[in-house]
């Protein structure tokens, strides 16, 4: 059987931190070092190794890399030094650019629909709307029940002045200087991306 | 002069372990005059702590006493326990060196009767079995040491029992006034051999070690596995004294990684091999698990390697474990990480578990070399291009057998360094 590098080869040149990939030495203490480790279907170092193997469908189409959450165990761990997390941002992040990450997949959900549209509008995280659309993603009764169900920490951070109730704060000042920012960062991006 | 021939023909050797003891007595035995100093009070370094070499699993005991005998018979070896060297002065062929002798409290009168231990009532945790157990502060480090004078911790020296059991020893051998003493010595070349340390399990924060009772390192089992080590030689977790039938070896544990020592230091997977077989011969139902990225069966040693995978009851698992957590009830040991042949999560619980962790050169630590020009790598091994010529673990990662001939090698070097004299 021979091995398809291109796969490997785009994504060590095109995918953030990729060129790291080929440093893994496959001793797997990144998997067990993730809190999240039993849930994801394939380790970072499986993700690392499918990606040498030329794997691409299986890669991109996988959920793992939506499971990070950036606790940088992994990083911490690494007796390589490979930074985990970013690579495997760089992977997800690499997924949707190539069209393939599912944009019903929980995290993609919640980066691309809620998060996003919630900063964008006003140039600030606006916590009481987002924690709303999230817990009312899944349609009204869920999104009451969810609610419910996290009173008394919503009460707690209120308390602790770590959640601000007013959904809409409106708009930063300097707002059109922000959107000029995230215009120029996306051209920046695009540019990278179609490999310029 | 004759007094600078003199000079020029002695050999100075540091370090009195294995590869030290090697290069003084091959100096010596072909007509070199050989001052070795050891900081310890006794010669044999970290291979007189072993319960077994690999692969023959025979008791580094008899190697070492044919060494001693090398010494002691030979008339042309001068050796200074509990020493020092200082400061290194002049050039090849013409070193002066300052050492510093710390006080035995004991002198060479003593006939190791043991009177004075007995009448102790002082004990520390014994350095020898890494603190494992107590032993008197008056003592011979362990049963082979040699020389065998007893000596005296100095904290103890300072108490007023001490004062008292001048009058216990039968030939006057003990004088808790002594103190340190400063010698310069013209030597012509040096050898630097002062070995290792295993390095500091705590900082391998994740795998416990210093937090969970049961889990151990690889020096330590070897003390745990010998006749004179903290349980007799009896195989039982500090816990509770259960015997350990379920046990697991994590290979690479601090070494090959970055945040440790980066490098690989050669015997820990043959020596994990070889402990395995220390719990397989005690308990013939006991069970043994190793955990390693890759074995390295350095060398010739594989053989070795096949013999022990031969036995049913030893499981290879190819994975360097993520962290250990404890059972807070029974304090077992669990082992968490990803199996990568597999790719399943495990979390496994045994009774004890092996760090092996790797060989931290002295010379990085605690005996940097007093010499101008000195040559380390970025580890801290002493390497060539310096005054001092380094032998043994002090310039690689070495098995007992290569530090052997390590230190053969640097006594030919040695003799040339001082026939080279300025």
């Amino acid at each position: 059987m021979a091995y398809d590098l291109s796969f490997a080869r785009d994504v060590y040149k095109n995918s953030e931190m990729g060129h790291w990939i080929k440093m893994c030495k496959q001793c797997g203490v990144c998997a067990g070092s993730c809190p999240l480790g039993p849930h994801w279907e394939f380790s970072p170092r499986q993700l690392f190794q499918m990606v040498r193997a030329g794997k691409k469908e299986e890669v991109l189409k996988s959920h793992s890399m939506w499971m990070c959450t950036s606790c940088y165990n992994c990083i911490v761990r690494c007796p390589r030094g490979l930074p985990i997390t970013h690579i495997v941002h760089g992977l997800a992040r690499y997924a949707s650019v190539k069209g393939y990450a599912d944009p019903d997949q929980v995290t993609n959900r919640f980066a691309t629909r809620i998060f996003w549209t919630n900063i964008v509008s006003t140039g600030r995280v606006g916590e009481a709307m987002l924690t709303m659309r999230l817990y009312f993603v899944d349609g009204i009764a869920a999104g009451i029940k969810q609610g419910l169900e996290m009173k008394d920490s919503a009460l707690g951070m209120l308390k602790a002045k770590r959640l601000n109730p007013i959904p809409l704060r409106g708009k930063i000042k300097g707002y059109a200087g922000f959107q000029a920012m995230l215009t120029k960062a996306q051209e920046l991006e695009e540019k990278r991306e179609s490999g310029v | 002069m004759a007094d600078d021939q003199a000079a020029g023909q002695t050999i100075l050797v540091v370090g009195g372990g294995i590869s030290g003891l090697t290069a003084a007595v091959e100096a010596a035995e072909v007509g070199y005059k050989v001052l070795l100093v050891e900081k310890d009070p006794h010669l044999g370094g970290r291979v007189a702590q072993h319960y077994q070499y690999f692969p023959k699993l025979c008791s580094p005991s008899c190697g070492l006493e044919i060494n001693y005998q090398r010494v002691k018979n030979n008339p042309l070896i001068r050796v200074m326990t509990l020493a020092e060297v200082e400061d290194i002065q002049g050039t090849e062929g013409n070193y002066t060196v300052r050492i510093r002798q710390n006080p035995r409290f004991v002198t060479e009168k003593c006939t190791g009767c043991g009177d004075c231990s007995r009448a102790c009532t002082v004990t520390v945790p014994n350095p020898f079995n890494f603190g494992m157990n107590e032993i008197k502060a008056i003592r011979a480090s362990h049963a082979m040491a040699y020389p065998g004078h007893y000596f005296m911790d100095a904290a103890y020296a300072r108490s007023a029992e001490a004062q008292t059991l001048v009058s216990v020893c039968p030939v006057g051998a003990i004088d808790p006034n002594m103190s340190a003493t400063t010698l310069e010595e013209k030597v012509g070349s040096i050898v630097w051999a002062t070995g290792w340390q295993p390095y500091d399990a705590e900082k391998i924060q994740p795998y416990g070690f210093g937090r969970f009772a049961n889990v151990s390192t690889n020096m330590r089992f070897e003390r745990l596995a010998n006749t004179y080590g903290p349980t007799g030689g009896t195989l039982t977790r500090p816990s509770d004294g259960k015997e350990i039938k379920n046990i697991a070896f994590i290979q690479c544990a601090g070494s090959r990684d970055h945040n440790h020592l980066p490098f690989c230091s050669r015997v820990c997977c043959l020596a994990s091999m070889k402990q395995a077989t220390y719990v397989r011969s005690q308990f013939p139902d006991a069970k043994v698990t190793i955990y390693y990225i890759d074995l390295r069966a350095m060398d010739r040693y594989e053989g070795f390697q096949k013999k022990v995978e031969a036995d049913p009851s030893i499981t290879w698992i190819k994975s360097k474990p993520a962290r250990i957590d404890e059972d807070p009830v029974t304090k077992d040991p669990i082992v968490v990480g990803e199996n990568t042949l597999t790719g399943v999560r495990y979390a496994d619980p045994y009774d004890m578990v092996v760090l092996a962790t790797g060989m931290e050169p002295n010379s990085a630590t605690t005996a940097r070399v007093p010499a101008q020009a000195v040559a380390y790598d970025e580890y801290g091994f002493v390497v060539k291009g310096g005054q001092v010529l380094s032998t043994g673990c002090t310039a690689t990662p070495l098995d007992v057998a290569a530090a052997v001939q390590a230190g053969t090698a640097v006594a030919l070097k040695a003799i040339q360094s001082a026939a080279r004299r300025g």
